[in-house]
């Protein structure tokens, strides 16, 4: 199988280059995943990250053929030759496929993406109906891979001060969440015309999800609640 | 002046609320003007100059003008945030563009009070 990857290592190359690379399937090999481990098999220089294999560590986020997507959750059979393999586009690369995630993982904790809540803990456990932990489906599922963030222009524009779909899905999470106290605060913390009214609702984000969740509907959700408290 | 990434106008809200709004408003004139006409096409300048003429007309043309101009302000302010960069020459466009929507508006006026 022929494939053409981006290679870049600022202490040894002026400017990032394409290298292509052509690697024998062996049987069992079903995921981007295990053909990148084939070749990286052949050139040990090649870097990239990678951990659970199985799409719940969100590590292995590139760019395939165009598309930002998890390469441990992408079939092989799918894939149109050579198979052309970049980092994540908009955020600084670190080396080959290795990106620098500090940005993302910044707005990430500008949402406080934890449980406010200042009155006593309960013996048990902060109970919750099964009707309003039901809101909370399609949004705790994000392993912040970092997909959708960086296929969305307004946060290649922004990431500075653009939350981006990632953070804004999991902003949505603690809003929607009952037992948490700081609705308020949150929704003042977004309330802005670069933090979330960047967003231009083209749904990149919802496309290219590895996870099929969709940020572009947890952000109208959060518009609807800002809305809602001002009229 | 120490360089930080300062955010929080609280506006964001208000002015997305105001681009729907006023979508709304030149969607429906639209509507309301295009099933008005065309069944009464074609229509001389006696009949163009009545529509105008009637204050229904003139009003729900200016509110027409109105919202264009608002709508075209988020729209255009926008594509600043988005591209330009540097402060100075974003807030140098956003001023031209602001005087610039305010002439439109006053020449609308003038335009639909010359009927």
């Amino acid at each position: 199988m022929k494939f053409s990857i981006y290679r870049y290592n600022p202490e040894k190359d002026d400017k990032p280059y394409m290298q292509d690379y052509e690697v024998e399937l062996q049987h069992g090999d079903r995921m981007l995943l295990d053909a990148i481990l084939r070749i990286k098999a052949m050139d040990d220089s090649l870097g990239l990250r990678k951990s659970c294999r199985e799409g719940v560590c969100g590590s292995d986020g590139m760019n395939i053929n165009g598309r930002n997507g998890l390469a441990c959750i992408t079939p092989l059979k799918d894939l149109k030759e050579p198979v052309i393999l970049r980092p994540l586009p908009g955020l600084p690369v670190i080396r080959d496929l290795i990106v620098d995630m500090s940005q993302f993982f910044k707005q990430y904790h500008s949402i406080k993406p934890y449980l406010v809540n200042d009155n006593p803990p309960p013996q048990k456990e902060r109970l919750q109906s099964p009707e309003d932990r039901e809101e909370l489906n399609g949004l705790y599922e994000c392993v912040l891979c970092a997909c959708c963030s960086t296929s969305c222009p307004s946060f290649w524009w922004n990431p500075d001060k653009f939350v981006g779909p990632a953070a804004l899905l999991q902003a949505y999470r603690f809003i929607a969440d009952t037992r948490d106290d700081a609705t308020s605060e949150r929704l003042d913390n977004l309330e802005d015309p670069y933090r979330l009214f960047r967003c231009h609702t083209i749904m990149n984000c919802a496309d290219v999800c590895p996870k099929g969740l969709n940020p572009t509907e947890a952000i109208g959700k959060i518009k609807e609640q800002m809305v809602k408290r001002m009229v | 002046m120490v360089n930080r990434i300062v955010v929080g106008a609280h506006y964001g809200l208000r002015d997305w609320l105001l681009q729907r709004i006023s979508a709304i408003v030149m969607a429906l004139y639209s509507v309301a003007f295009l099933l008005c006409f065309l069944p009464r096409l074609p229509l001389n300048f006696e009949e163009w100059h009545a529509w105008f003429a009637h204050p229904v007309g003139k009003i729900a043309t200016l509110l027409f003008m109105l919202s264009l101009l608002l709508h075209a302000w988020v729209g255009v302010r926008d594509i600043f945030m988005d591209y330009i960069k540097p402060f100075g020459l974003r807030f140098s466009l956003q001023v031209l563009v602001i005087l610039l929507l305010l002439v439109y508006a006053l020449w609308a006026v003038a335009l639909l009070w010359s009927i």
